[in-house]
Formats: C-alpha cells, structure tokens, sequence
C-alpha cells in the first residue's frame, strides 16, 4: 500500500510464512489496525467507528428479524406484531434496529459536515468522498425501503409519495414509477421488492465501506490542520503520527461507548421517540393520512423538493426554457437529487488551497449558515406546504445551492487565509507538551 | 467553533426531530400520573386488571384486540393473571364478530370453538371502531416541551392520555352546531370526524375543540363493578382501561425499561474505563495540555 511510511508486517514463524506466502491476509490486517494516523485528530473524527459499529449493529438485527418477517402485504404488519410479542427479545432487535437507523443518520450527518469544515473532500481524497456520497445514497434507500416493511400507514403513503417522485420525470416517469412498483400502485409487488432490496444493499454498503476505508489509507487521513503528514522517511511521518492502535482504537471505543449510553437510554425508554404514531396503524389504500411525513433524516430533502413550487421564478424560467417540459414537480425532484449532487462536487467546487476551516476566516461563517441552512430545512420539511413554511423552505433551499455553487468558488479567491502550521507535529506541540520527555509512544501490542 | 457548531446542531436536530408530531392540529391532551411513566414506571397490575374488565364488559362489544395474545395476560409485567384464570377467561371470551375470525369455526362441531390462551382477541371489525390493539401507541402522544417531544421520557408517550381524554371529552354540542344533524356524539378530543359549516371560519378551519364521533359515550359511572371496590366513575374507568390499553400495546414496556436500565448502567461503566485507559494511553504522548 502506498503512502505514509510505516512498519509492515513480518512473518517470523514458519506457520506465518507459509500462509503469508500464499494470502498476506495477516500483513493487511496488520497494516490496516496499525495505520499511521495524523495524532491531532479531534473528537470530529469519531464517527467514522460510530457508522462502522451501525451498520454491523442493523445487518446483525437485520438477519434475526427476517427470520421472523413476514413480506407479505396481509401479514407483514402482523408480523411485525409477532416479532414485538411472541419472539423472545424480538422488541429489542425491533426497536435497535429502528432507533439504529437514526444513530446511523446522525452519524453519518456529523461526519459529513465535518469533512466539510475540515475539507476533506479536496485533492487527494476526492475518491474517499465520491465513494463516501455513494455510501450515503445507498444508506438512504435502504433507510428509505426498511421503513416500508412494518406496512403501516406512513410506510404505505411514504412508499406512494417517493415512488412518485419517479412519476414526475416527463415523458418516461409513468413507466418507470411502474416498473419500481412491480404495478399500477404500491402493493404486494412492491414490498417484496423493497425487502429484497433492503436486504442487499447493506452488503453493498459494506463492500462501499471497505473501498471508502482502503481510500482514505492510502491517501492518509485529513486531520484538523489539514496540513499533510510528511513522508519524507518513516521517522518524519513518526513525528506526526500514531498507529490507529492503540490509540485511536481506544479514543474512538470510548466515544462509542458515551453515544452508545444515549443510544440504549432512548431505546430503554423512549423508542418511538423518533417514529410517526401513524406507523401502528396498518396500511390502508383507501385512507390517507393528513400530513405524510419521512422519516427525520429525510427531512432537509423533502423540504427542498417541495420549496420549488409553480410559482418560483427559476421553475417559471426552467419551464420556458424547456418548452414546458420542466414542470414544478420535476423541478422539486431535480433540485432534490441536486442538493445532494452539489455536495457529491464539492472537491471542484472549493477553489480554496486551504483545506482545513480552521484558516479560512470567511468560509467559518458561510460554513456556519449551511450547517443552520441545514436544520431549518429538517423543521421546514417537518411542516405543512403552506405559509411561512413554504417561503423559509425556498430561501434555505436557495443558500442550499448557493454555498456549493458561488460561495465556496468565490471564497477561495477572494478569501485571505490564516497563517497554517508547518506540520502536524507543530500544531499537537501547540497544544500539548510531552512532559515525559521520554519516548513518545507506547510499544504497540 | 466546529464544536460549537456540532453541539448546536445536535441539539437542533433534537428539536426538528419531533416537530412531526406536532405539525397536526394537536388537541389538548390533559396529563394523567399513570404508573407506567417515566424511565422506572412499571403497570400498577390492579388498574390492568381492572383496565381488561372494562374492556371485556364495555369495550369488546365493538372494538377487537387482535394482536395480543390472551396468554400474555398472566406474563410477567402485565395484569399478571393466574394461568387457570385467563383459561376460564378465554374460554367464556364471546367471539361477537364471526366473519372476522373464520380460523375460530370448528368445522366438525359446526361452530365456534370457545377461545383457548393461546389464542389472540378475537378481531372485530365494525366499521368506525378500530382495532385496540396499538391504540395507545397510534395517537400522537406529547409533544412538547418546545415541539421537541423529549416529556415522553417522563410523561409516557401521550397516547394513554389520548384514550383517557376522549372517553371523558363528551360534551353537549357547542351552539354553532344547534341546527346540526348527526348519528355521531360531540367531542371535544376527536378531531378526525365531521364538523357542521356553522362551526368554521372563512377561511374554513374549525373554531370549535374536536368534532363528531360515531361512538356514543361508551361509559357511565358504575357501568362496571370492580372487585377490589374501587369506585366506578367514568373518569376512574377510563384511566383503568386507558392503562390496560398501554399495556396492550406494549406489553414488554416493563422488560424493555430493565434492559434498558441494564445497558445503560453496564456503558456508563464501560464508558468511564475507557475514559481512564484513553487518558492513561494518551498522557505520554501529549503531557500537559496548554490552556
């Protein structure tokens, strides 16, 4: 592997050579737990642990629900009923992995927005985030599908609102919405394709993680500096890291074990906090709820696919433009999957040679009201489409748009940056001094 | 900054998590101590009991509980029913529904077999009187304080309440509704059924608390006796069934609640001993930290 600078993994017993000779399967674990990491990284760099533990926490849940899971459409919510009362635990796998849905939403939240602040989408870890953006997408048509399987109200009506998403492409919408449907209407066909699906994706998602870890290994972690690791030799790189074990292990276990505390309290004693109250009432066709709402985590979106109403100024233009094809629903759609692949471009749309916030005193503030952008969008998704919710959707869906495609490629002409450390090693020095004096790592066992 | 930006930002996330709940035109739901609350409440196994004969006496005629397993009734936890009894109880259990639990005729004997424990309530699906069994669970509970829903750690979820509040919100109808006709009952909690025009702005929302009901007042004091001698007001009748019905809906609340006591006590532990091994870990490599 290429990169920093660091001890390989030797076989020393005839038994280690034999099989290292054959698959060095023991050298990349070894390489993989022992990575030199940057040693200034802050608690912003805990997520990625978190996100790991989440999903091998849903694919474990997962498989021990479908043993129990019914997908058919007259009995997948009395199933869910039988999972919740007859099988032994089976409330618990039930409500870990629904709150753990969540857990994996905030995670992933947090260190997505950390890589914004610290730019570690920019040159060279464009793929790391590429790869990360497909992880996110595929997390949340898993999300997305997982919770049409209980076939409550809101899983039947959320189901029926973003397949129709799909409806809204001109011309060819209709057929497709159709074909994901497996029928005119979301149905029998319908669920069993979700839960097919539901069950797949995690494994690719988990493929994704290996691809997105072995990334970001090679190019070296970011850090909060944003300054590289030097790699000059092995003991420059010695001075600006430590290996991912022991310490980064623990760190990280420990941040784990505190979310985890929040996690199991919410689970204890509130685990439908965070579910719609319509979810324990069974699908029904014929009766649709007052407000259908996603799932939390689908809020900013959903906010930005309804701000882009007829009457907006860019839909009029679009639609003139287009002869008329481009009509508001499209253009909510358009916009939605748009939101998400302006951040996916984020790496060519920072113009900045700066990679860390922490020296751009101008973006700190931009960055500050795309993170608040971000959460009036999850209230306003919340609402109902009309007056004042409407209007504040439009605006914070606009700044939305604006911060990926004029802020950040105007920011780093015009921004003046910081001064930044020389190295890592300056900056940790900034911070702490090594009062041992001695040697400055642990042996590593 | 980022730090200040990420607690912001959790917090926030708090608050529009649950703002769902409130969005819809909440009424008010007055708050009932039941024993169930809070992260140590347990079911008082007397209301249950007491909760399980105002649904068989009352509210069974119309409304089915078909997902609750009448065994359950002597689990750990819930009314805690003795085994022989809950036997006597299925047994003398009317199924008052027969085209809605077909897997209950007993071909050979040309009738309906009498209910076992291992069998669940009998459905029933009357039109207009929905199925019992996640009642509790399917009304929007609480949701404040601020919209952010975080009183269900203390308060329960609302949808006891909910029960509560309707079965004593009937009232005479209000005078906007005086020429209005309707097989239904006023009720100041209900807001799902009809409401005359007389009763709304222009701008047509409802100036009036809950709307129509098909359901007539289903209970009057003493409508039931209780064994124990507790006096059968409505409101005490409603809070008991409004409790068994919690229970109903989530009858593994007491479990779910130890284990979660368990996990978090075990990770507060944990937590704390890899705070010390990080602290021990790192303190060679960063020595004393500048302020």
């Amino acid at each position: 592997m290429a990169g920093i600078p660091h001890d390989h993994y030797e076989p020393k017993t005839g038994g280690e050579k034999w099989l290292y000779s054959r698959l060095p399967i023991v050298g990349l674990a070894y390489d993989t737990i022992m990575a030199p990491t940057p040693k200034n990284l802050n608690w912003m760099w805990i997520w990625g642990i978190v996100l790991t533990f989440c999903l091998a926490m849903q694919i474990i849940t997962g498989i021990v629900l479908v043993m129990h899971y019914t997908p058919h459409v007259d009995q997948a919510f009395a199933s869910v009923e039988h999972i919740m009362r007859n099988v032994n635990g089976g409330y618990m796998l039930r409500y870990l992995h629904a709150n753990g849905a969540s857990l994996f939403f905030v995670a992933v939240y947090l260190h997505i927005f950390r890589g914004l602040y610290y730019g570690s989408y920019k040159a060279p870890r464009e793929v790391t985030w590429i790869i990360g953006m497909l992880i996110y997408l595929a997390m949340m048509a898993t999300a997305f599908m997982g919770y049409v399987l209980p076939w409550g109200q809101m899983s039947f009506w959320g189901a029926t609102v973003i397949t129709g998403l799909f409806g809204a492409i001109p011309g060819v919408g209709a057929p497709i919405q159709t074909w994901l449907l497996g029928g005119p209407a979301v149905d029998n066909a319908t669920l069993n394709r979700f839960f097919s699906l539901h069950y797949l994706l995690p494994f690719v998602i988990a493929g994704l993680v290996a691809v997105h870890i072995w990334a970001f290994h090679t190019t070296g972690n970011n850090n909060p500096t944003g300054v590289e690791v030097r790699r000059g030799s092995k003991a420059e790189a010695d001075r600006d890291t430590l290996p991912f074990w022991p310490y980064f292990v623990i760190k990280d276990l420990f941040a784990l074990a505190v979310i985890l505390t929040i996690f199991f309290a919410v689970v204890g004693f509130m685990p439908n906090y965070l579910g719609h109250p319509d979810n324990y009432i069974e699908a029904n066709p014929l009766s649709t709820p007052k407000h259908i709402v996603p799932e939390w985590y689908f809020l900013p979106f959903y906010a930005i696919l309804r701000a882009f109403t007829d009457d907006v100024w860019v839909v009029i233009l679009a639609n003139w433009l287009s002869f008329g094809i481009i009509d508001a629903k499209f253009f909510g759609v358009l916009a939605m999957f748009g939101a998400i692949a302006v951040m996916a471009l984020a790496p060519w749309l920072d113009t900045s040679s700066v990679r860390s916030g922490r020296y751009r005193p101008m973006f700190k503030w931009w960055f500050a009201l795309l993170v608040v952008t971000f959460i009036v969008l999850m209230w306003a998704g919340a609402m109902p489409a009309e007056e004042p919710y409407a209007t504040i959707s439009l605006i914070a869906s606009a700044y939305w748009f604006a911060y990926f495609l004029i802020i950040l490629p105007l920011l780093g002409v015009i921004e003046k940056p910081l001064p930044q450390p020389t190295t890592i090693e300056d900056d940790f020095n900034a911070h702490y001094s090594a009062s041992t004096g001695g040697t400055k790592t642990v042996a590593a066992e | 900054m980022f730090r200040n930006i990420a607690l912001t930002a959790a917090s926030a996330l708090a608050l529009s998590a649950s703002v769902a709940l409130a969005a819809g035109e909440a009424p008010h739901i007055e708050d009932v101590a039941f024993a169930h609350e809070g992260p140590f409440g347990t079911f008082d196994q007397m209301q249950l009991q007491r909760g399980l004969q105002v649904y068989t006496e009352v509210c069974s005629a119309c409304h089915g509980l078909r997902y609750v397993p009448i065994r359950t009734l002597s689990d750990e936890g819930g009314p805690m029913l003795p085994e022989d009894q809950v036997r006597a109880y299925a047994a003398a259990f009317p199924v008052n529904d027969e085209d809605s639990n077909r897997q209950l005729y007993d071909v050979a004997a040309g009738a309906f077999r009498p209910l076992t424990p291992t069998d669940n309530f009998p459905a029933h699906n009357l039109a207009g009187a929905p199925d019992l069994s996640m009642m509790a669970k399917a009304r929007a509970g609480f949701s404040g304080p601020y919209g952010t829903g975080m009183n269900q750690l203390f308060k329960g979820m609302g949808g006891a309440e909910y029960i509560h509040a309707l079965l004593v919100g009937y009232e005479e109808p209000p005078a906007c509704a005086a020429d209005f006709e309707s097989d239904g009952y006023y009720n100041t909690v209900f807001t799902k059924g009809a409401i005359p025009d007389t009763c709304k702005d222009e701008a047509g929302h409802s100036t009036i608390p809950g709307s129509w009901i098909a359901m007539g007042p289903p209970l009057s004091d003493d409508v039931v006796t209780y064994a124990d001698g507790t006096p059968a007001t409505v409101d005490q009748l409603s809070m008991d069934v409004s409790s068994f019905l919690m229970w109903a809906a989530e009858p593994k609340l007491v479990a779910r609640k130890e284990a979660g006591f368990k996990a978090v006590l075990f990770l507060i532990v944990l937590a704390s001993l890899l705070y010390l091994t990080n602290k021990r870990l790192w303190a060679g490599v960063k020595g004393k930290k500048h302020a």
